[in-house]
């Protein structure tokens, strides 16, 4: 248990003022929203048709000054040291630091399903993305995974589309089916 | 009485063949989803919603019955078996939940927590059919100004009652107001944040906030921390109590409603506090306390029945004064919303077919519950064992099936994964999700609200508190903000808090 806490201690300085204080960029962005808030509040024509005493500005401009405020206390209470708990869950490991590849990763995945989706259709489309994201977190199975995507997407698209009556793309492949 | 043939009728409504496969249909996929680990009631229905878009507005909300009994009851599973919680009101099942199981008592334990969800859920829709009509004909008297004022309270004590801090509350609950905001202003079609967008100025459907807060944020979330150690879930076997287990075990679920269902219908967050209260109750009513934290029974009966009463008085709010006090009534009320519904005073009057075949078919979801879900058990274990990869690409999947069912535009997919990065960014700092998801839900409308009230009063601001109720609301919003100072005045303690 001491010697825990001496590691912590020897380790602290080595991380930077800012990287230890890393909540103070989500003050940043609290701070940044309630600007836009506001200007976009300000920049409205001031003469629209407005029924009643209270017009479409009244409650941007009150969100907005909130979120200066809020992002002010927050930097407030970081620098005082403050932290806010990271959440806590079931598959969660808080001792480790953060995967940032796997996250990248996930992301990446799911962004090439966007991009994709309206040129090749669901199937194949969303096929790549489940594939891409379980390969992000960890699975190896060459053929295990691509099976399994191709399995899921297509069995959720014909549901969609033949029983829940949504429509999804099918795109080049589904066109023969 | 007049509720109870308007009660008759809705069983007729959803005792048809077709809403009853819908029904069962509901809690086989709630349960199953729900079952899965790091899925919460609250994404489980987010996640299920797309499924209900092609059904008519009662079939669908019939099976939304069935999706969110099982869900909570695929929640407690988790809890048991894996000693992991997916949402707040299953943390209390796991003290005594999980060391039972580990014991070798975990088809007693599912068995207690199948059961205290009927008794609970019974007695609690009962008080739902009592108390709705009446709660909803007062309802209808009271002004624009009240109304802002409670969504005010739900504001206030969603971010000040749950959750460690404050300020993370409150700056949660501002980003779900943010956006709220954007699309047209209802009033005067004046858009708002939209940058020339035109398709920002719908708004942002509430189907993809709630899944890129909850599936896409947790997501990522969990890719960043994916614990690589696996934890055991324990097998379990076909459920059942013997006469022993029966004795100790009446009483806690005939207790849980008591606390639950009038904790639920207040906007304190849930099932969070009351299934806590129910344990400390138990605890100090039990025969057997030294058993208590090395899996005493009556631990999980009591909070588990208080679960799911406090579930049915969270609809008594969320039907008749369309105001959510869970995350799971906030989406469901976006889900009313996507069908052009707004729960309220009017809707007994306006969509009472509808309503009453909705509370008849959380009967006929409960006693589904309990036919399918016991039998069923060992199946739903082994859902537990599924690769973490599979599960966390499948929740990416379906977020962005759902995301991509409401209007097949690739635009919503990066305003999904946009969402999502905020729902990440909000777990790594500790901002809790549910303020975020009640500030877009009800921002709009408590908007509305004042607004119309200012327009009575001719601008005046006395307009906004000129009701006995509104007052009253607005002390007790006062109590809660100032309740840190009270509490430090009373206890003449420096705290650094």
């Amino acid at each position: 248990m001491t010697s825990s806490i001496m590691d912590k201690e020897t380790v602290a300085p080595e991380q930077s003022w800012l990287r230890r204080h890393s909540e103070l960029w989500l003050c940043l962005f609290l701070l940044a929203l309630g600007v836009l808030v506001l200007t976009d509040a300000i920049s409205m024509p001031a003469d629209f048709t407005q029924r009643g005493p209270v017009g479409p500005k009244a409650v941007p401009v009150l969100v907005g000054s909130l979120l200066i405020l809020i992002s002010l206390l927050l930097a407030r209470d970081v620098l005082r040291g403050g932290k806010g708990e990271a959440e806590a869950g079931e598959d969660i490991d808080l001792d480790t630091p953060a995967e940032w590849r796997t996250v990248l990763g996930l992301s990446a995945a799911f962004l090439v399903n966007a991009a994709l989706i309206g040129v090749v259709g669901f199937p194949i489309s969303s096929a790549i993305m489940f594939w891409g994201a379980s390969y992000a977190l960890g699975s190896r199975h060459l053929v295990r995974d691509p099976l399994i995507a191709a399995l899921v997407s297509v069995i959720t698209w014909v549901i969609f589309t033949q029983l829940l009556g949504l429509t999804l793309p099918g795109g080049p492949l589904m066109g023969v089916l | 009485m007049d509720s109870i043939s308007l009660l008759l009728d809705g069983f007729g409504t959803a005792l048809t063949p077709v809403n009853l496969a819908f029904a069962a249909l509901g809690v086989l996929l709630g349960t199953a989803i729900g079952v899965l680990p790091g899925i919460g009631p609250a994404m489980a229905v987010a996640l299920l919603l797309p499924v209900t878009y092609g059904l008519s507005p009662t079939a669908a909300f019939i099976m939304f019955a069935g999706i969110y009994y099982g869900g909570m009851f695929g929640g407690s599973t988790t809890s048991i078996l894996l000693n992991t919680p997916g949402e707040s009101a299953a943390v209390v099942t796991a003290i005594e939940g999980n060391p039972m199981a580990r014991k070798g008592r975990a088809s007693q334990a599912l068995a207690t927590a199948a059961i205290g969800h009927f008794v609970g859920g019974l007695i609690g829709t009962v008080a739902l059919v009592l108390l709705a009509p009446t709660v909803a004909s007062l309802a209808v008297d009271i002004g624009a100004q009240d109304y802002s004022a409670i969504m005010v309270l739900a504001f206030i004590a969603v971010t000040s009652v749950l959750g460690k801090s404050r300020v993370r509350g409150f700056a949660s609950l501002l980003i779900g107001l943010t956006i709220g905001l954007i699309g047209l202003d209802e009033m005067t079609g004046q858009s708002r944040l939209t940058f020339g967008s035109l398709h920002l100025s719908d708004g942002i459907d509430i189907v993809i906030v709630a899944v890129g807060l909850f599936a896409v944020g947790e997501s990522l979330w969990v890719a960043a921390h994916l614990r690589q150690s696996k934890s055991e879930a324990i097998p379990a076997g076909r459920p059942w109590l013997a006469r022993s287990d029966l004795r100790r075990t009446w009483k806690p679920w005939l207790r849980g409603p008591v606390i639950g269902f009038p904790f639920g219908a207040i906007p304190a967050g849930g099932a969070e506090i009351p299934t806590f209260l129910s344990y400390v109750t138990e605890k100090r009513l039990s025969k057997h306390r030294d058993e208590f934290g090395n899996g005493a029974i009556e631990g999980v009966a009591g909070p588990e029945s208080t679960a799911s009463a406090s579930a049915a008085g969270t609809l008594v709010s969320m039907l008749t004064l369309g105001l959510p006090t869970t995350a799971v009534a906030a989406v469901m009320l976006g889900a009313f919303q996507q069908y052009g519904i707004q729960p309220g005073p009017l809707l007994f009057s306006r969509e009472s077919a509808l309503v009453w075949g909705l509370i008849a078919s959380l009967f006929v979801g409960l006693v589904l519950l309990l036919v399918i879900n016991l039998p069923m058990a060992p199946v739903w274990s082994k859902l537990l064992r599924i690769p973490r990869p599979y599960l966390y690409a499948g929740i990416l999947f379906f977020a962005s099936v759902g995301a991509y069912a409401v209007s097949g535009e690739v635009l919503d997919l990066i305003t999904l994964f946009v969402i999502g990065v905020i729902g990440f960014v909000m777990r790594r700092y500790g901002l809790p999700v549910l303020p975020a998801i009640i500030g877009v839900i009800l921002g709009p409308g408590a908007e509305q609200q004042m607004r119309r009230a200012l327009q009575i009063s001719d601008g005046n601001l006395a307009g906004l508190v000129n009701s006995p109720m509104a007052v009253t609301v607005y002390v007790i919003i006062a109590v809660l903000l100032a309740w840190p100072l009270i509490r430090k005045a009373f206890r003449r303690t420096p705290e650094h808090v």
